[in-house]
């Protein structure tokens, strides 16, 4: 259905683009010009105040000396890979099992998505409560007669950021159950007579056929999670504080740290661009696979 | 009609706020009990004189969270009146970049140099010559406070100073008492870390560190002790599992631990307990062994303001918080020394009346470790001690290689 006179191409709904100028100055300005500038400065040795005051690598190299920092980058790993895992198969199987016709469907899916109503503060907090060793679970199993019973992850620096990852999931995972129940519904009732038909058992439909199917679901699902992760702040900040010690840093809490409380914006800025860099080193590939073949293909 | 009143009597002060006086925001973070009362002291003194009016602008949360803020309105170009900073490396940019108002006329006229005690709180507020902030109390960290009836119920004496509380505290121990109480903010143990070193490394050593910033005596043999002795503390710590550093108070109050290093501002929460110092707790002032006291505290800046009046107004302002009534009931109120010796302190306890007795002698003064190390420094400092207190596995020796070449880099 191609139009059969096509007017030059720059032309063409030209109120669109004229509205859409705004926002293009401000993507320009704010997003690239303030990540320029950020970057730039970041070879400077600023403090409080911005200095053009060109020290190479020398924040760059400090910050990778820094423990703080590579405890903070492990943790991100850590939370970033378990959460991205976890909230992705915990949210496809309570979609999946919701997906069954089962009775009370609007109650489950209430009490599933309700968490991620609260803010991260108030589930840091709450899990802060509920995990800490002399008030929460571990108090109430050894009330029950179990006096060897130790749940203690908050204040163990093994194991902290798991306690910080049970947070996360509890609270992210409602969302990525229903984003995927509506993609499971989007799915024709027609193939599932067909494979019914064809006597395939319901769960490699699901595998084979029902999820391939999916996969615009599943994309946005992992964009969202992702840029979770890499804000993770109020989170850690309202369960842990970082701590105990630095056992639960992580990247943006040392940025904001640094820029703020120290009074160093050249290290605080050192860290963001290593946060930007890691963030485009994973996205720039995806979106070449992603996009890249797109032309060919419609 | 109450009501009426209340509006008539704003539109009255609206008109005459915007007629001839200015309005004038003071941003600080002194939000618990007796410190909102030592700012009403500041605010009412202030509008008793007549004219300008005091805008309270308290940001609620420590001075970690209130102090961007602070920083980033002077810098965006929405400059408060007045804001309260704790002196020395915090305001140090603000002010070589012109943004604080100079004080030295005033402080000239009212001889400030002469009043003001000790005279390192005013040289934290030079530059250059000029004079740019007012002091206005005195905090000092080094004291550690202990609950005598905790160690009689453990059976042993109470110490008189740091050696005698390790002594103790195996016996602390067995009767289920925890030794030392420090909640476990970063802020805290690096605290307890510089009340250690000068009491036990002694002032030249703590000098040579933190205000010299020798790498080479940080790293070196006498640093060392002051390393395994707080190795000890950590030990001795294990237990009390409390954040806030009230939190830490409240359990040497109730005897759920023996002692706690805290600055002279825990005070506060045993007397709002109603607990007499002497009897009930007991304070060491430098842990019983040396007789110093850091002299940090708080201080005024007064953002540069285009408004002449303003200007005036907060000339006046900084006048009236050195005044000496002005000093005297703030410093009541807020529990901690007042800048200048030559006011009454009758009402003073025991523990204050020590600390008293303690700055009468300049010899027995320290600077701050916020005066002396910038909060770049402090920070990196903060993560180190925080990490090996909260990592059983890390030594002494480690920490303490790592601390020299911190101290190395400072500037």
């Amino acid at each position: 259905m191609a139009q059969s006179q096509r007017p030059s191409s720059l032309f063409r709904n030209l109120s669109a683009k004229i509205a859409a100028i705004p926002m293009i100055l401000t993507a320009l300005v704010i997003f690239v010009g303030c990540t320029v500038w950020t970057v730039v400065y970041s070879f400077t040795k600023s403090r409080m105040l911005p200095k053009e005051d060109f020290v190479g690598l020398m924040q760059y190299e400090r910050l990778w000396a820094t423990k703080r920092w590579l405890v903070s980058v492990e943790n991100i790993a850590i939370y970033g890979i378990c959460s991205l895992i976890l909230s992705l198969v915990i949210g496809f199987v309570l979609a999946a099992l919701l997906d069954q016709k089962i009775r009370f469907e609007n109650t489950f899916r209430t009490i599933f998505l309700y968490p991620y109503a609260l803010s991260f503060i108030v589930t840091g907090l709450v899990w802060q409560w509920i995990l800490n060793p002399t008030f929460g679970i571990q108090k109430v199993v050894r009330g029950w007669g179990f006096e060897d019973f130790t749940f203690d992850w908050l204040a163990n620096t093994d194991y902290v950021i798991y306690a910080v990852l049970i947070a996360g999931l509890w609270q992210g995972t409602g969302l990525v159950m229903a984003l995927m129940l509506a993609g499971l519904r989007g799915i024709d009732e027609d193939i599932w007579k067909a494979s019914r038909v064809d006597g395939i058992p319901s769960w490699k439909t699901y595998l084979f056929i029902v999820i391939p199917m999916m996969r615009p679901v599943f994309v946005t699902t992992l964009v969202i999670i992702a840029a979770g992760i890499v804000k993770v702040y109020d989170l850690i900040l309202a369960q842990t504080s970082g701590g105990p010690g630095i056992a639960s840093e992580v990247p943006a809490k040392y940025v904001y740290d640094y820029m703020f409380r120290a009074g160093n914006l050249g290290q605080g800025f050192a860290a963001s661009t290593m946060m930007l860099v890691t963030v485009l080193i994973i996205l720039i590939p995806w979106v070449i696979l992603e996009y890249g073949g797109k032309k060919n293909a419609s | 009609m109450k009501f009426k009143h209340t509006l008539a009597a704003a539109a009255v002060a609206l008109t005459v706020g915007t007629a001839n006086a200015a309005d004038i925001e003071v941003t600080h973070w002194w939000t618990s009990g007796g410190e909102a009362a030592a700012v009403k002291v500041f605010a009412d003194s202030f509008n008793a004189m007549g004219g300008d009016t005091w805008v309270d602008g308290a940001i609620a949360g420590s001075g970690g969270v209130a102090r961007p803020v602070i920083v980033s309105r002077i810098l965006g170009g929405d400059p408060m009146g007045a804001t309260q900073l704790n002196h020395g490396r915090q305001a140090e940019e603000l002010v070589e970049a012109g943004l604080m108002l100079d004080l030295t006329e005033l402080a000239e006229k009212e001889g400030w140099r002469d009043i003001v005690r000790p005279s390192s709180l005013l040289d934290s507020c030079t530059l250059d010559g000029k004079i740019y902030c007012v002091p206005v109390n005195i905090h000092s960290w080094q004291w550690m406070w202990t609950n005598p009836g905790a160690f009689e119920a453990a059976g042993t004496e109470a110490p008189a100073n740091w050696n005698d509380f390790v002594a103790a505290a195996p016996k602390l121990q067995e009767a289920g008492i925890v030794p030392l109480a420090i909640g476990g903010q970063p802020w805290q143990i690096n605290g307890a870390f510089g009340v250690l070193a000068v009491a036990l490394g002694g002032t030249d050593l703590w000098k040579a560190v933190n205000v010299d910033k020798n790498a080479e005596a940080a790293g070196g043999a006498e640093m060392a002790k002051v390393w395994e002795a707080f190795g000890a503390a950590r030990e001795l710590a294990t237990g009390s599992a409390v954040e806030q550093w009230n939190e830490a108070t409240n359990l040497v109050l109730t005897g759920k631990a023996g002692a706690q290093i805290m600055g002279d501002w825990a005070q506060g929460e045993f007397s709002v307990a109603g607990k007499s110092a002497g009897t009930d707790y007991d304070c060491l002032p430098g842990l019983g062994l040396e007789t110093v006291l850091s002299t940090g505290g708080d201080a005024f800046y007064f953002p540069v303001n285009d408004d002449a009046e303003v200007t005036a107004a907060q000339m006046k302002m900084a006048s009236m918080m050195l005044s000496k009534s002005v000093q005297v009931d703030f410093n009541l109120a807020k529990g901690s020394l007042p800048v200048r010796g030559d006011v009454d302190l009758s009402a003073a306890n025991d523990c204050m009346k020590k600390g008293l007795a303690i700055l009468e002698n300049p010899d027995n003064i320290l600077p701050d470790g916020t005066q002396v190390l910038s909060p770049d420094t402090v920070q990196q400092i903060d993560d180190l001690l925080a990490e090996f207190w909260a990592t059983a596995s890390m030594s002494a020796a480690d920490a303490q290689a790592r601390y020299a070449d911190l101290i190395g880099d400072a500037d």
